[in-house]
C-alpha cells in the first residue's frame, strides 16, 4: 500500500488541478486579508467600540462571521481538490489504460484502493488544515480575534474533505470521471443546501425543515462536520453576541458532539467496504 | 509440471453479449503461442482473464499452476495491454522503478538498465513518457512487462505501433525470451510475425478456439504443380509424398517433366479459411 500511496501522492501533487487550487488559494487568502481588514475597520467605527454598555461584542461578531465565511471557502476549495484528485481513480483511469498495468502487479485491489485514498485524503486534509491556519492567522493579525476553539474547527474541516474524498473515490469505481465529478458536486451541494434549509427552518420555527436538515447532515457527515467546526468557533459566545453571531453563517452551526466523530469514522469505513466490494467485482 | 497457462471451458458474458463461449487453451512453459483472430473474437478478454483484470463467467483458468488473478499468479506474469498509458510525468527509469516496487523485484538499477537495453531504449533512461513517441512507449511497455523476470508474458498487440525496426527488436526479444524458458502468449493481427516467431498458433473465432497447432501443421498441403511440355497441371489434394508417383505417371505416359512444386497453404490461408468458416 505504501508504494501505491507514494505514487498516488506524487501524482496528486503533479496534477494541474493542484496548481490551479494553489493559485486560487493564494488569491483567496490575499482578498480575504484585505476584506477582513476592511470589515474590522468598518464595524469598529459602526459599533462605536469603547462605548460603555454596548451589549454586542463587535470584534467577536465580525471575526467569527468573516472567519466562518473563510471556512466555507476553505471547505469548497478542499472539496474541489478532493473531487478532482479522486474522480477518475478507478473507472476513469481504467478507460484511459492507466490502471491495468498497476492492477496486474501482485498488489491486492484493496491495497491499491487504500493507497489512493490515503494519498488523496492526506493531500486534501493537509491543504485544508494549512488554509485554515493561514486564514486564522490573518484574522488574528488584522482584527485581533481568535476562535474560541482553535483545533476543533480545523480538524472538522479536514475530516469533512476526507469524507468527500471517500465519496468521490467510491463514485470513481462505478462512474466515468465526468459523471462522478458532477455527481459528487451535486452531493456536496445537497449537503450545503440542507444546512441552509435547517437555518431557514430555525428562523421559521419549522420542525420539519430542521429535521430534514439534521437527517441530511448525518447522511452526509461532511456537512455535520462543517457545522460542528463553525459552532466551535464561537463556543464561548453568550447573550446578545451569541444571538448576533447566529444571524450570520452560524445559523446552521450545530455542535455534533463526540458521536459525530465516531459516525464520520464509521461512515468512511462503510464507504471503504462498499468501494472494496465494488472494485473487487469490477472488470477492467 | 503445470502449464504456464491452462484455460478450460472459459466463458465470459458482458450483459447479453458473449465474449467467450468455452475457450480451451494451453501454453506450456517456455512456449511461444500466437493467438490470432478477428476483432471481437475474444482474444483480449482471454488475456485479461489470465491477468486477473476480468472475472470469468464460467470455466477455469490457471496460470503457473495457480488460479489466474491470485496474488501468486500475478507474481509470475508480465502483461502489456493493447490500450495502455503510462503517467506522462514519469521518466522511463522512474516508471520501471515503480513497477519494480509493485512487483517486489530486487533487480534494482541493473535490471532497469538491462530491460531498457533489451527494447532499444538504453539512451532514453531519463526521457519522460510524455516526450516519447508511440513506438517508444510501446517498447517501454514491453520493458515494463518484463520487470521481475516473469515466467509467463502476456502481450496484447505489442507491435501495433512499431515501425519495422521496432518490430524486429521485439521479434528478437521474443526469441531471446524463449531461449530463457519464458512462456509467451502473443496476441497479434500480424500473421507473418506470428508465423516467424511462434511455436504454436491458436485461432479464435466467436469466443472459442477453432484451430490450433504448430505453424507448419496449420499450413496444409494444397496440391502438386507439375510443369510439362504441354503446360502446367495441378494435382489438387496431393502432397510431397505423392510427387514420385505423379512424376512416374507423367514419364510413363510419355510426358516430359520440367518442374515440380509442392503447394501448401500459408498460415494466412488457414486463418482466412478458419474465420470465414470455409
Amino acid at each position: 500500500m505504501r508504494v501505491v500511496a507514494a505514487y498516488a501522492l506524487q501524482e496528486s501533487l503533479r496534477r494541474r488541478v493542484f496548481t490551479v487550487v494553489l493559485i486560487l488559494t493564494a488569491v483567496f487568502l490575499a482578498l480575504y486579508g484585505w476584506g477582513a481588514s476592511l470589515a474590522f475597520d468598518e464595524v469598529t467605527t459602526f459599533s462605536g467600540e469603547g462605548e460603555q454598555g454596548n451589549p454586542v461584542d463587535a470584534e467577536v461578531v465580525t471575526g467569527s462571521t468573516i472567519f466562518g465565511l473563510a471556512m466555507f471557502s476553505t471547505l469548497f476549495l478542499g472539496a474541489v481538490l478532493a473531487v478532482f484528485l479522486t474522480l477518475s481513480a478507478v473507472r476513469g483511469d481504467a478507460e484511459r489504460g492507466l490502471l491495468q498495468p498497476l492492477v496486474v502487479r501482485p498488489v491486492g485491489r484493496t491495497q491499491m484502493l487504500a493507497g489512493r485514498f490515503v494519498a488523496a485524503a492526506g493531500v486534501c486534509a493537509a491543504y485544508v488544515g494549512a488554509v485554515y491556519v493561514v486564514a486564522m492567522l490573518i484574522t488574528g493579525a488584522v482584527g485581533g480575534w481568535w476562535p474560541d476553539r482553535v483545533l476543533e474547527p480545523g480538524l472538522a474541516l479536514a475530516s469533512a474533505v476526507v469524507v468527500i474524498a471517500a465519496i468521490a473515490l467510491l463514485g470513481s469505481i462505478f462512474l466515468s470521471a465526468t459523471a462522478n465529478g458532477i455527481g459528487v458536486f451535486m452531493v456536496f451541494g445537497a449537503g450545503l443546501a440542507a444546512g441552509l434549509l435547517g437555518q431557514i427552518g430555525e428562523a421559521l420555527s419549522s420542525n420539519r425543515l430542521e429535521d430534514i436538515a439534521e437527517v441530511t447532515a448525518w447522511l452526509l457527515p461532511f456537512e455535520a462536520l462543517y457545522q460542528s467546526g463553525l459552532d466551535a468557533l464561537t463556543a464561548d459566545a453568550r447573550g446578545f453576541t451569541d444571538f448576533a453571531v447566529q444571524l450570520g453563517p452560524f445559523g446552521g452551526a450545530d455542535e455534533g458532539g463526540p458521536l459525530l466523530w465516531v459516525w464520520a469514522a464509521v461512515y468512511v469505513g462503510l464507504i471503504g467496504l462498499a468501494a472494496r466490494a465494488g472494485f473487487a467485482r469490477r472488470d477492467l | 509440471m503445470p502449464a504456464a497457462l491452462a484455460a478450460t471451458g472459459l466463458q465470459k458474458r458482458y450483459g447479453s453479449a458473449e465474449a467467450l463461449v468455452g475457450a480451451d487453451l494451453r501454453v506450456e512453459e517456455g512456449q511461444l503461442l500466437g493467438l490470432l483472430g478477428p476483432n471481437g473474437a475474444g482474444k483480449s478478454t482471454l488475456v485479461k482473464i489470465a491477468c486477473g483484470l476480468v472475472r470469468p463467467s464460467a470455466g477455469g483458468i490457471e496460470v503457473l499452476g495457480v488460479p489466474a488473478g491470485s496474488i501468486e499468479a500475478r507474481r509470475g506474469i508480465g502483461y502489456l495491454a493493447e490500450l495502455f498509458r503510462f503517467p506522462g510525468w514519469l521518466s522511463a527509469d522512474e516508471l520501471l522503478t515503480l513497477h519494480q516496487r509493485l512487483a517486489g523485484s530486487d533487480g534494482a538499477e541493473a535490471e532497469r538498465a538491462e530491460l531498457l537495453a533489451l527494447v532499444g531504449l538504453a539512451d532514453a533512461r531519463a526521457v519522460k513518457v510524455e516526450a516519447m513517441s508511440k513506438g517508444m512507449q510501446q517498447r517501454l511497455g514491453i520493458a515494463q512487462a518484463l520487470v521481475g523476470s516473469p515466467r509467463l508474458l502476456l502481450l496484447d498487440e505489442p507491435t501495433s505501433a512499431l515501425d519495422p525496426v521496432g518490430r524486429r527488436i521485439v521479434r528478437d526479444l521474443l526469441q531471446e525470451l524463449r531461449s530463457r524458458g519464458v512462456a509467451v502468449l502473443l496476441n497479434s493481427h500480424l500473421l507473418s510475425e506470428v508465423e516467424l516467431v511462434c511455436d504454436r498458433v491458436a485461432i479464435m473465432l466467436d469466443g472459442r478456439i477453432v484451430e490450433q497447432g504448430a505453424p507448419a501443421e496449420l499450413s496444409r498441403p494444397r496440391g502438386v504443380e507439375i510443369e510439362t511440355a504441354s503446360g502446367t497441371q495441378v494435382y489438387e489434394g496431393a502432397g510431397r509424398d505423392d510427387v514420385p508417383r505423379i512424376v512416374a505417371e507423367q514419364v510413363h505416359a510419355g510426358g516430359q517433366v520440367y518442374g515440380v512444386r509442392v503447394l501448401s497453404s500459408t498460415l494466412e490461408d488457414t486463418y482466412l479459411e478458419a474465420v470465414s468458416g470455409g
